[in-house]
């Protein structure tokens, strides 16, 4: 690693205030919006709030939505296996806010958020203080609370949180970004500041993502990586794995298992071969000795009490399907229980005002494909992975 | 004439009391998901909104014939503002609150679509207001007041309606009932002290 | 293509659109209407679309529309 890349990423040393910021990268450079959606677009900047959408056309849908454009940046990390945000916002906010600025130039937008956990709120208003004796933004940053559940990051929840009516995601059959509103994932925005300053080509060959690993690993931590990572390098700059690994949840509550390959890489094209994806960067390492059934079916159970309430398949189909899984993890068998499983998974697919539906149904089929062998071994009384009866 | 004027504005006002008596039981009766007498759900809906709009035909006739009966002494002010009539304020006061609160419930029913579901539920809620009122007004008002057949007819709507609610606030009244309640979360909504 | 939108914050189940539009929709195991083709946005052919537009209308919930997709 050579001085001006380590300059140059995301999570270098620092104390992060506003002098450490401006020492280290220096103002923005003047840009106008037609620029910021252009590097946006050479540098192939994908969100990485778990959607992996390209930023540009993001930016582009909302200006050409005709209505004065707000710009939020989300910061809300409802996902408990997730700790990125919360790591950029305490130690590079004004990586966040230079990007939250740069957004708001691109689409001309009237108004700016930011949108974190209550407790990150008093030193991001620090933050915004500095930066407005700095006379660094154009536009004044509202600080909103996000609540502390698993929805309050979705893109519609935030948008209604930001407006004052709770962070409860919204019917779809507007799109946000039709509606004139941006939402941003904090590291995105962070992304786009540097490549504000040193360009698409850099990015291309240079450009991170950040990862969150936990799970059976001896430091669980938040790694700064390219995509395309070996899965093992994830865990050894975490300290390694604790034990053996049986398998490993990538994306997050939503994501998917896929097998403990140290070789295999993090990337999108890699991981869509398991139906998963990097998603927000969730790497939660399963030791083999621990029931994947059994895990699965405890996170399929937080999901389900997890629900905004709002929709009718959601709010029955999900608890339902948790239940069959704990079932099956449980052995508590019953005819057609794995089947069961997976028809409620398609049940409740798309039928809810956001995906949370859809991410929980996916969790449960990649834990009953991941863990096949155990979900034959469960309704036959025994668990592989625990080597016991149940 | 004045007698014909009578006849009618009495003869309608029964009519449409026991029209509104069904249309409130229809109306639980398509709340409750379930088909009636034979009919599809949406049936039953649509019974329920002709109902309604056959008893304001009524109701239309009963108000016009008092407009135009001189014994009456009703004015075109008594529509709108209750209580201020001269004959038996109190009960012809209850009529007017009656046919107010079901103009309110008929013209955003029919406008619902621009309106919004909730300025149209919030509204229509006022349905159970607007049946005991016109019920009271049969029975405090008019020429008719202690007649026996009038309090018979007036007790069998009287009968029909509350055990049609007994039936909606009932724990058999939901087709589903293994169904979970949907409500948004209060975490989603907590005022989060900063 | 003219599809049927379902806005499920508003939806009750009240199973109105499964008896009027009984070839797109059905109802599941809690009486929420489901797409007979397993799409989110279920496609309303032509010959549908007066029931369609019934459904809508009728839905006390006003938790169908129509939309050209």
């Amino acid at each position: 690693m050579t001085g001006v890349l380590e300059k140059m990423t995301l999570l270098t040393g620092g104390d992060g205030g506003l002098d450490d910021h401006l020492a280290r990268h220096g103002r923005l450079p003047a840009l106008d919006g037609d620029q910021i959606v252009g590097l946006a677009r050479d540098a192939s900047l994908t969100g990485r709030g778990g959607a992996g959408f390209p930023m540009w056309r993001k930016l582009g849908a909302v200006a050409a939505a005709g209505t004065p454009a707000t710009v939020i940046a989300n910061g809300a990390e409802g996902e408990p296996a997730s700790g990125k945000d919360r790591l950029l916002l305490t130690r590079r906010p004004h990586l966040v806010l230079d990007g939250l600025h740069l957004v708001a130039l691109a689409t001309g937008a009237r108004a700016a958020h930011l949108y974190a956990p209550a407790a990150l709120l008093p030193r991001l208003r620090e933050a915004l203080s500095a930066r407005r004796a700095a006379g660094l933004d154009k536009l004044p940053v509202t600080l909103t609370a996000a609540p502390g559940a698993f929805v309050s990051g979705e893109e519609s929840a935030v948008a209604s949180a930001v407006a004052g009516r709770g962070a409860v995601p919204t019917d779809k059959r507007i799109r946000v970004v039709a509606t004139g509103t941006l939402v941003q994932n904090v590291e995105t925005l962070a992304h786009l500041a540097l490549i504000a300053r040193y360009g698409p080509g850099w990015f291309l060959s240079a450009g991170t993502f950040l990862a969150t690993v936990s799970g059976a690993v001896v430091r669980p931590s938040v790694v700064e990586a390219r995509y395309g990572v070996p899965l093992g390098d994830l865990i050894a700059a975490s300290g390694g794995a604790t034990e053996r690994l049986q398998a490993v949840l990538v994306g997050g509550y939503h994501g998917g298992w896929v097998p403990a390959d140290p070789a295999l890489p993090v990337s999108p094209e890699a991981l869509a071969r398991y139906g998963a994806s990097p998603g927000a960067g969730v790497v939660v390492a399963l030791p083999a000795r621990a029931c994947g059934l059994a895990e699965s079916a405890k996170i399929a159970e937080y999901l389900a009490g997890q629900v905004a309430g709002q929709c009718g398949p959601c709010v029955n189909g999900l608890p339902r399907m948790a239940g069959t899984l704990a079932d099956l993890a449980a052995g508590r068998p019953r005819p057609g229980l794995a089947g069961e499983a997976a028809r409620l998974a398609a049940l409740v697919t798309g039928r809810g005002a956001c995906r949370h539906p859809d991410g929980t149904a996916r969790l449960v089929l990649s834990a009953m494909r991941a863990f096949e062998a155990d979900v034959a071994a469960h309704l036959n009384g025994r668990c592989l992975a625990t080597g016991g009866r149940l | 004439m004045t007698d014909a004027l009578w006849y009618f504005a009495r003869g309608s006002g029964v009519v449409a009391l026991v029209l509104l008596t069904i249309v409130v039981a229809l109306g639980i009766g398509a709340r409750s998901g379930r088909p009636a007498f034979d009919l599809p759900r949406f049936a039953v809906s649509l019974l329920h909104r002709n109902a309604a709009l056959l008893a304001v035909v009524f109701l239309a006739g009963h108000v016009v014939s008092l407009l135009f009966d001189p014994y009456a002494s009703l004015r075109l002010f008594d529509l709108v503002v209750p209580f201020a009539g001269s004959y038996r304020p109190l009960w012809e006061g209850l009529g007017t609150l009656g046919f107010d609160l079901l103009i309110a419930i008929v013209v955003t029913s029919l406008l619902r679509n621009r309106l919004g579901a909730r300025t149209w539920r919030a509204v229509h809620w006022l349905a159970y207001l607007c049946w005991p009122v016109a019920l009271l007004h049969g029975l405090g008002t008019g020429t008719d007041r202690g007649a026996w057949w009038l309090w018979t007819i007036s007790l069998t709507c009287a009968a029909a309606a509350v055990a049609a609610v007994g039936w909606r606030v009932s724990p058999a009244f939901a087709r589903f009932p293994a169904r979970a309640e949907r409500r948004v979360a209060p975490r989603l909504l907590e005022e989060v002290s900063r | 293509m003219t599809r049927l939108h379902i806005d499920w914050t508003a939806c009750d189940g009240r199973g109105l659109c499964t008896e009027l539009l009984e070839e797109v929709l059905v109802e599941d195991d809690w009486g929420f209407p489901v797409a007979r083709d397993g799409q989110a946005e279920p496609v309303v052919p032509p010959p549908l679309e007066d029931a369609a537009r019934r459904a809508v209308d009728r839905c006390p919930m006003l938790a169908l529309k129509l939309v050209r997709r």
